[in-house]
């Protein structure tokens, strides 16, 4: 067995200003190119984990390793997908694509050419010199799905991406997400408060106790990829499947 | 006033203003004839709805014009002047000369003003919005002098800037620093910190933080400020000219006063008042461009 590509070793962030801890004691690994999602309660500190794992916030105790070594600020090879789509409303969409890249030291002509490829990508090929505000919800998560993806990382940290968009479009951004995968493998690190999204996106789900937050069980999802999110909604074992997590998820829930 | 890409005449600059479902973005950038249709119809009621709103503006200004032109005709000369007489006592000063000298001598004094209130504002509202040592220790006086009615300080400028021009500039520079100080300083302040973070977790350098996030998203409040301190500018040129040696437009308005000859004591009130106008309208309409995104949305 290879060394995990994130290790995640009793880590403990408290609130600040407070006695009082977002997560204690949290340890899990994520391997090479697996999709691991992780849901809880609200105010588990998941958003917190992700932060913490971004290198954006530090650890109050514990460490979190990437490939072996401790991260201290946002490492080049790691981007963030917020939940709030984070695009900057005076940039185009083409810019927005293009910021990551002006700090990882690539030159500008492949820069150019990375930004058609992850707007191809996403399907926005058109969009490409409009504002973020011309665009629809979900068009604009594409964007930030592609700012994130032209920087090349080996690691995606999601967070809750999907949360802001309605039903509809949310169902359609998970299918989208999963075929652009398929082309891209990534290890990912997904946040959701969906134990649906959690089990059609993973390859493993981690439930998170209440506040302070820790590991309740992991769950392997026992589907292959490429995955058909249809087929899978209709197989009757999903649904049992997805009863497990709910009652492990439950007593959480105050 | 609607901004200029809210009028769907964006289509025309080449980028996409229609939002496809998300399901077919790619196919969805060429619009169908029937969406077309109805695209045209949105933008004949757009077309008709400002048509409508010029009109009535249009219909207002004259209906005020016709009534101060008749009102004023009963009044006596020596009270009171209807704008025709404005205007013709207009164009006998400006053919006469004396009106651009004096003018030009209260605006220049004004420009200068408004430049040094607009450089030291904005540098140091961004200045206390982000030394947090200044921001505790100047925002009282800060405040405090806001809220100062600035002729108060007149007399004190004068003792110390003397009656000339520089007085002057100094009464219009305080007159215009404090509304541009206050915005910057929330515009800087008030930047998303969650762009901050975005900015962060994309490893951005100090220095690149301030030309992608921080400027960019303080200058909608800028442009704000000047908008306000224009009109206050204004103001303190008219007052300066009053209260310190009467010189430019406030000799104007002071020499016609005491001849009693009120149509002409009007013709630079009337220029100051469409000089304001002018002004404040283009600094807005420079807010709609430069921060679209604010006003998107209110037509949905």
């Amino acid at each position: 067995m290879t060394r995990p590509k994130i290790q995640v070793e009793s880590a403990c962030r408290m609130f600040v200003g407070g006695t009082v801890s977002a997560f204690e004691g949290l340890s899990f690994d994520v391997y090479d190119n697996e999709i691991l999602c992780l849901v809880g309660p609200s105010g588990c500190g998941k958003t917190t984990l992700l932060r913490c794992i971004d290198g954006l916030v530090p650890l109050s105790a514990g460490r979190i390793l990437l490939d072996g070594a401790a991260v201290t600020g946002p490492p080049p090879r790691m981007a963030m997908v917020f939940q709030h789509f984070g695009l900057f409303p005076w940039k185009t969409v083409e810019a927005n694509i293009a910021y990551g890249l002006r700090f990882a030291n690539v030159p500008r002509p492949e820069a150019a050419s990375r930004v058609a490829r992850a707007l191809r990508l996403v399907g926005l090929d058109a969009f490409g010199p409009a504002y973020p505000y011309q665009l629809s919800g979900g068009m604009q998560q594409r964007v930030g799905l592609a700012r994130a993806l032209a920087i090349d990382p080996d690691v995606l940290l999601m967070d809750e991406p999907f949360a802001a968009l309605d039903a509809q479009t949310r169902e359609i951004l998970q299918e989208e997400m999963l075929r652009i995968l398929e082309q891209e493998r990534k290890t990912i690190v997904f946040v959701t408060h969906s134990i649906d999204e959690a089990l059609l996106l993973g390859d493993r789900v981690i439930v998170l106790t209440h506040r302070p937050g820790r590991v309740r069980e992991t769950v392997t999802v026992p589907y292959g990829r490429p995955r058909s999110l249809e087929a899978m909604r209709a197989d009757p074992a999903f649904g049992a499947l997805r009863a497990r997590v709910w009652n492990l998820l439950r007593p959480e829930i105050q | 006033m609607r901004p200029r890409w809210a009028r769907g005449d964006a289509v025309s600059t080449g980028v996409p203003v229609r939002r496809p479902s998300d399901g077919g973005a790619s196919a969805a950038t060429v619009p169908s004839a029937a969406q077309r249709d109805v695209q045209s119809a949105a933008a004949r009621l757009r077309r008709r709805r400002r048509l409508h709103d010029l009109t009535v503006r249009a219909a207002s200004v004259c209906g005020v014009l016709i009534i101060w032109e008749v009102g004023a005709r009963g009044i006596s000369p020596l009270l009171f002047a209807p704008p025709s007489r404005i205007i013709a006592a207009g164009a006998q000063m400006v053919a006469s000369g004396e009106l651009w000298p004096y003018l030009g001598l209260s605006f220049r004094v004004a420009a200068i003003g408004m430049l040094l209130g607009m450089i030291v504002g904005i540098a140091s509202g961004v200045l206390i919005a982000r030394v947090r040592l200044l921001d505790l220790s100047l925002e009282p006086f800060v405040i405090a002098l806001y809220s100062t009615p600035m002729v108060a300080l007149i007399p004190l400028v004068v003792i110390w800037a003397g009656f000339g021009d520089g007085g002057k500039i100094v009464v219009i520079f305080l007159f215009a620093v404090f509304p541009i100080l206050l915005n910057t300083y929330q515009g800087v302040h008030g930047v998303d910190a969650r762009l901050l973070e975005v900015a962060r977790s994309f490893r951005t350098t100090e220095r690149a933080l301030w030309g992608d996030v921080i400027l960019p998203s303080a200058l909608p409040f800028i442009v704000a400020g000047l908008r306000l301190a224009v009109g206050r500018a204004l103001i303190g040129m008219v007052i300066a000219d009053l209260y310190t040696s009467v010189s430019g437009i406030g000799y104007l308005i002071v020499r016609y006063a005491q001849n009693l000859q009120i149509d002409r004591l009007l013709v630079p009130v009337v220029i100051l008042s469409i000089t304001g106008v002018a002004l404040v309208q283009g600094l807005r309409w420079l807010e709609t461009r430069i921060a679209p995104w604010q006003f998107a949305g209110r037509d949905d």
